[in-house]
């Protein structure tokens, strides 16, 4: 598409209608220049697409159908498909499945629904709008580790925030360990990165928000559809393109949710927050099992590939598009 | 196809293992772990000190905390981009097994054999191999709020025994001193083993029987961990130290939040400093349980070598200054020192006697954690394991049994 697009304008301006036959020639060559000079300017982007993304997908595809025990490894028997099976027969890898799946729905239910709230609030004209709009923002604009940092603060069993607030509204008698029970730490790691991802949702629908005609809400008014009705069917049904993509951008991140997890808690306790990325790493790096890793990372990638196609193809059944 | 043509080939790209001795000059890259013992500033002081002395080698030390240590080790090994790096007592098996360390027995002097504790040369030593050099020994001791321990009217002696320990701690939470007088590390870490292993051993147990199998799910293990499961259920442990470090442990008890707690040997300093702690500390060997000892965990660690190493004479060079006797014995109040005849120096023992004392008596009955070489994934299973019966989801003895199924399952294939 970019080669076409830088190659078509000066053609057109440089047409052929416009001067003598005898021409073409220098207008060839010039194109071909062109052309040239396009490969040059994409040729850094390539390089870089190629580098970090299709050669160490390759590369893990191949790592992931031999025995690597050690990263200097010089004996590397080819094992097949033995990784993948190990994998999928593993009690680890199906619990770990799990509570990335409970992560997931979780997480970006609780994003959307917070995400369309603050929305609608900042699409509304008051005072200050843009001041608001600002730093709403802030939280999406920390890095992760920092994020994560915060919240192990807040969460802290003798000193954190959320127990002095709790034991000061008279909520609880004593300070609580928030991360020690597993399940318990993995929720409260959901809104972690809810707090931190929230206002990217926020941003996106509130894009979409702007892009509503008034005059359909008007058309509503006339029609005497009260303030919810409204909501539902004027809002929603116009919102479902952002609601869509931010739907698919939120998945497949959540599915990958690692270094929230490595800040926080570590996985723990009793690996209650082990989630697959989580896993991968442990089997790869701490256990030093190159080939498993690998060949779990090839079934996040198809999971992540079967939940996009499929929300692809209920945007595109719904008549909605995209691109 | 093409991958069936790679069988037998190596898919790291490593055809053989790199590395190199170098003129012994250049730079050195190293990398040390950032909490317990030497701090970054005590590095900074003693890698100045060691350029004065070679200028023509220059040292660059990277810092990282000691969960990310290995990890950082492993990934960095194909590149060689560290020469130097410090390994836990728990890695040699794996490192040497894995082609990550070079083996250094060669260089180790034979007067050292003489001259080094004989509990401390072996740190690093893996099928009669060495591969780092110790740097010190190092273990858990018992750490108590002297304060707190007056104020029920006990004394040390009854700080001896962990029955005495659980006797005294009730006093202090029946006082209101404190309300939950003990902390641990037992965040799923391998800071849990090594809480374990002093119960285990307190409790006349062993990890492993002479077939290097795991016997965790024995009468002694299972006690261990039913004893500490009760400290829980009884308010005496804090609860959240399920989601604790050596770190937090120290930080509870210098903030006064609680009354004892297992940590190493350079916790004391921290302990005592007064711009970090306000109380008053006592340091104690592991207290005694059923069997009577009083058994540290072995928590040395050791400076290796990276095998794809391209400067190891120079590595070796700064490695031997670093664990000198003149340089160990100016740091003692960060670690102890390899060489025997630093115990019976009386000028420097005065410089840091309580550790000296407990020291001594805690290494004289050391536990080891077991010496396979894929010991991390071991670790692993029995940390997760341990906090399932810790947060009451098993039995101690169910989840002792599925750790020890667990581990001897790996161990085979």
């Amino acid at each position: 598409m970019a080669v076409a697009t830088a190659v078509t304008p000066p053609s057109r301006e440089a047409g052929p209608q416009h001067r003598g036959t005898g021409e073409r020639k220098p207008v060839k060559r010039r194109r071909e220049r062109q052309g040239r000079f396009a490969f040059w300017l994409l040729l850094p982007a390539f390089i870089t697409v190629f580098g970090v993304i299709v050669y160490p997908m390759l590369r893990t595809l191949l790592i992931s159908m031999f025995e690597v025990k050690s990263a200097v490894a010089t004996v590397t028997p080819f094992v097949g498909l033995d990784n993948y099976v190990q994998a999928l027969t593993s009690g680890g890898f199906w619990e770990a499945m799990g509570r990335t799946l409970y992560f997931t729905l979780v997480s970006t239910g609780l994003e959307l629904v917070l995400g369309l709230a603050i929305a609608w609030l900042l699409n509304a004209e008051f005072r200050g709008r843009w001041l608001i709009r600002a730093l709403v923002v802030l939280p999406w604009a920390l890095p992760t580790i920092v994020n994560a940092a915060m919240w192990k603060g807040i969460y802290n069993a003798q000193y954190g925030a959320l127990n002095g607030l709790l034991s000061g509204l008279g909520i609880i008698d004593e300070y609580q360990a928030w991360l020690s029970d597993p399940f318990t730490a993995l929720n409260f790691l959901i809104v972690a990165d809810a707090w931190k991802t929230t206002p990217l949702v926020a941003f996106f629908l509130l894009a979409g928000l702007t892009s509503i005609p008034n005059e359909l809400y008007e058309a509503a008014k006339m029609d005497r559809a009260g303030r919810i009705r409204t909501f539902f069917s004027v809002t929603v049904p116009l919102l479902a393109p952002s609601i869509a993509l931010v739907l698919v951008l939120r998945t497949v991140e959540a599915v990958k949710v690692f270094d929230i997890v490595y800040a926080m808690t570590r996985g723990g306790p009793a690996n209650g927050t082990q989630t697959i990325s989580y896993y991968t790493y442990v089997t790869a790096f701490s256990e030093q099992n190159y080939g498993l890793g690998s060949a779990i990372s090839y079934l996040i990638v198809i999971v992540i590939l079967a939940l996009s196609a499929l929300y692809l193809r209920l945007l595109r059944r719904s008549e909605m598009s995209l691109l | 196809m093409a991958a069936i043509a790679l069988t037998g080939c190596s898919v790291t790209g490593v055809s053989n293992a790199g590395g190199g001795t170098g003129d012994g000059t250049g730079t050195v890259n190293a990398l040390f772990m950032k909490q317990a013992g030497y701090t970054e500033d005590d590095y900074a002081e003693i890698i100045a000190a060691f350029e004065e002395e070679h200028p023509d080698i220059d040292v660059e030390p990277t810092f990282v905390s000691y969960e990310a240590l290995h990890d950082k080790i492993v990934t960095s090994a194909p590149s060689g981009s560290y020469d130097v790096f410090q390994i836990d007592v728990i890695w040699p098996a794996e490192f040497a097994s894995k082609g990550i360390v070079a083996d250094l027995t060669d260089r180790f002097p034979d007067s050292w054999n003489d001259e080094m504790l004989p509990g401390v040369l072996p740190t690093a030593e893996y099928q009669d191999k060495f591969y780092g050099v110790p740097n010190g020994p190092a273990t858990k001791l018992f750490y108590f709020n002297w304060d707190m321990v007056a104020q029920v009217g006990a004394t040390e002696e009854d700080l001896a025994t962990w029955d005495g320990v659980l006797d005294v701690a009730k006093r202090i939470k029946d006082e209101g001193l404190s309300e939950y007088p003990i902390a641990w590390s037992w965040a799923q870490a391998e800071a849990l083993i090594c809480d374990y292993a002093q119960m285990l051993g307190a409790f006349g147990g062993e990890f492993t029987n002479d077939d290097g199998e795991l016997i965790i799910n024995n009468e002694q293990g299972v006690a261990a961990l039913e004893w500490m499961k009760a400290t829980i259920d009884d308010g005496l442990t804090n609860p959240a130290s399920t989601t604790f470090l050596e770190d937090d442990v120290s930080k509870a008890m210098a903030q006064g939040d609680t009354a004892f707690g297992l940590n190493w040997d350079s916790t004391l300093r921290d302990l005592q400093d007064p711009s970090i702690s306000s109380i008053n500390a006592g340091v104690l060997p592991t207290p005694a349980g059923p069997s009577g000892d009083r058994p540290g965990v072995n928590g040395a660690m050791a400076y290796s070598i990276g095998a794809n190493s391209t400067n190891q004479d120079a590595a070796w060079e700064f490695i031997s200054y670093l664990t000198s006797q003149g340089v160990q014995d100016q740091y003692v109040d960060a670690g102890l020192p390899n060489w025997s005849s630093s115990y019976s120096d009386e000028a420097l023992v005065e410089t840091n006697p309580e550790i000296f004392e407990v020291a001594e008596a805690a290494y004289d009955d050391s536990i080891l954690r077991p010496a396979v070489p894929n010991y991390s994934s071991v670790s692993q299973i029995i940390q997760v394991e341990v906090q399932k019966a810790l947060l009451g989801d098993k039995t101690p003895q169910q989840a002792l049994d599925d750790a020890v199924a667990a581990a001897n399952d790996i161990q085979e294939g």
